[in-house]
């Protein structure tokens, strides 16, 4: 399997903070990688730093085999990264729509690819003209990961989508996630919710302190409890 | 937890009528205080005109403000340029600009009022690049460099043209009112309004009715998110200075009509009006600048008649009042 984002060395400093010291990931192509670890371990910098939101002090980082660490963030999201913040980010004074006719950079929306995702995100559908402002915490998240997957694009960075979320949001956006996996996208994805991670994930890197601390296959680290605890504190069924 | 689940009803937006209601409201009460109707009739139509000159000025910057973060101190210096480049159009042309002929009027002043805008514009472009761009995100040389920006610009213009204050004329057919019965509404006032109000419809549409405009909606709520859906923002801001910039040159062309004379700092005044205009407007906001340019040329208008010795303060009291009421705003549109 071909890694299609891979990270050497990279260190990224915020003011006087020194918060990625020296991350080494790899991303396989078609593939969903989650990226764990507790509160303040460096999983969103990371995302923000390949998205190029803040700039990484030293390192590398390709996409494809192309150097994209000093690329501006138009550039890297023109070579086909969608980016899911983790405050969703919609745009309040806009519509549905019209947040994913921007969304839609290249072309006019395509009716199929929509028809997709109205089959996962209805609520979307029926609030197409609503401003998204107007939209709970649910309905936004769904607009903002329905913003990334408009278009096709080579690779998606998700930072927490389930966070704050109830129970059925979850699951759907759980399911929705699953389908766009199995449609061959290539996921780099932030979660802290256990059971998400372990039912999409099909590779595991865990942060903490600014460092990749263990890296594997998810499923082995959702079957050893003591592993878990060791590396993020709490055991999967504690999260359940 | 959400509150709502993704297929429940979403509750309906509440329209937010309240600032729109103000300007109505100051006007109506002031009827009674005023006394005489035609008076008020002619004091509310100057504040409409004066409110769209002004509105035609802060648009600009407000988008700046708002999509940028960039406090442009210097916004003057393209209201006395475009003044002043109106001068050179209309000099060779005082005698078609004294003919009793509204059309030959305006096919001198449209020319002028255009090529002011472009070379406002086009001074704007150098000021972003030059000034600007290398202070982004640095609030205090922001303020500094384009303070220093507009000292240059006014020295320049005295340079050029002498520190004499230059007669700019109303045309023929501009001079004079409308009569209502006893009440008088200045023709160049009307044409103001007009102006003002296909400025703002304008800027709506393409806010409202095109991508551009979406883009620049989305800009001023979430730049960085813009940026990552793949959309060069600077480009977009550079358009949109640009834009403000020829707006100001507009608005100083129109200025220098109503005041009948041009002088390099006479965007001094102006510039504190227009700051008061984007702040009670909200950052960014086109529908709160317009409303707040009614307000601060009425409680300017109707101040002045009523309380000429509060006339130096009343704005800052009505600043002080909207942000009481609304501390981003009458219509906030980013989290600043």
């Amino acid at each position: 399997m071909t890694d299609l984002l891979k990270l050497s060395g990279v260190h990224t400093h915020i003011g006087r903070y020194h918060i990625l010291q020296g991350i080494d990931l790899a991303v396989p192509q078609g593939q969903v990688t989650m990226l764990l670890g507790r509160n303040g371990a460096g999983k969103t910098t990371t995302l923000r730093t390949i998205m190029g939101l803040w700039q990484a002090s030293s390192g590398e980082i390709s996409l494809a085999g192309e150097r994209i660490e000093s690329r501006a963030t138009p550039d890297i999201a023109r070579l086909g990264v969608g980016y899911v913040p983790e405050s969703m980010a919609v745009f309040s004074d806009l519509t549905v729509k019209e947040n994913l006719v921007l969304a839609a950079r290249n072309a006019p929306m395509d009716d199929k690819q929509l028809e997709w995702i109205f089959g996962f995100f209805p609520a979307l559908r029926r609030f197409w003209l609503s401003r998204a402002g107007s939209l709970s915490g649910g309905q936004k998240q769904m607009l903002s990961i329905a913003r990334a997957i408009v278009e096709p694009r080579k690779l998606l960075l998700i930072d927490e989508p389930t966070k704050g979320l109830a129970p059925a949001i979850v699951m759907a956006l759980i399911e929705c996630l699953k389908e766009i996996k199995r449609k061959g996208a290539t996921i780099l994805l932030v979660e802290q919710n256990f059971f998400a991670a372990r039912e999409l994930g099909d590779n595991v890197l865990v942060m903490d302190n600014g460092k990749i601390v263990h890296r594997g296959e998810m499923a082995a680290l959702a079957a050893d409890v003591p592993l878990q605890e060791r590396l993020l504190g709490l055991s999967l069924e504690a999260h359940q | 937890m959400t509150e709502i689940a993704a297929n429940d009803p979403l509750p309906k937006p509440k329209r937010d009528i309240a600032p729109i209601l103000l300007p109505i409201a100051v006007a109506l009460l002031m009827i009674p205080l005023i006394g005489s109707t035609s008076s008020w009739l002619t004091l509310t139509a100057a504040s409409l005109a004066m409110g769209m000159m002004i509105f035609i000025m802060a648009s600009g910057l407000t988008l700046v403000f708002g999509l940028m973060d960039v406090l442009n101190f210097g916004h003057g210096a393209f209201i006395a340029v475009g003044a002043y480049v109106a001068t050179l159009v209309l000099a060779p042309f005082a005698a078609s600009i004294q003919a009793d002929s509204l059309w030959v009027n305006l096919a001198v002043l449209a020319p002028a009022a255009l090529l002011s805008m472009a070379v406002s514009g086009a001074l704007g472009l150098v000021v972003e690049r030059v000034l600007i761009l290398p202070v982004y995100g640095q609030h205090l040389k922001q303020i500094l460099m384009t303070t220093g920006g507009l000292i240059v610009a006014e020295q320049t213009l005295y340079a050029l043209w002498g520190p004499q204050i230059i007669p700019m004329p109303l045309p023929a057919s501009l001079r004079g009112s409308f009569i209502l019965g006893d009440v008088a509404i200045a023709k160049y006032r009307v044409l103001a309004m007009l102006i003002g109000l296909a400025v703002f419809i304008a800027i709506q549409l393409v806010l409202n009715r095109t991508k551009l405009g979406l883009l620049i909606r989305a800009g001023v709520e979430n730049r960085e998110m813009v940026e990552a859906l793949g959309y060069r923002i600077r480009r977009l801001f550079l358009g949109v200075f640009m834009t403000g910039s020829a707006l100001a040159g507009l608005g100083g062309v129109m200025w220098a009509l109503y005041r009948e004379q041009v002088h390099a700092s006479m965007s001094d005044d102006l510039t504190v009006l227009i700051f008061i205009v984007v702040i009670i407007g909200g950052l960014g906001s086109i529908g709160g600048c317009f409303i707040g340019a009614i307000l601060v040329a009425m409680v300017a208008n109707y101040g002045g008649f009523l309380v000429p010795k509060l006339a130096l303060v009343s704005n800052i009291l009505l600043m002080v009042a909207i942000l009481m009421w609304r501390p981003r705003g009458l219509y906030a549109v980013t989290s600043r």
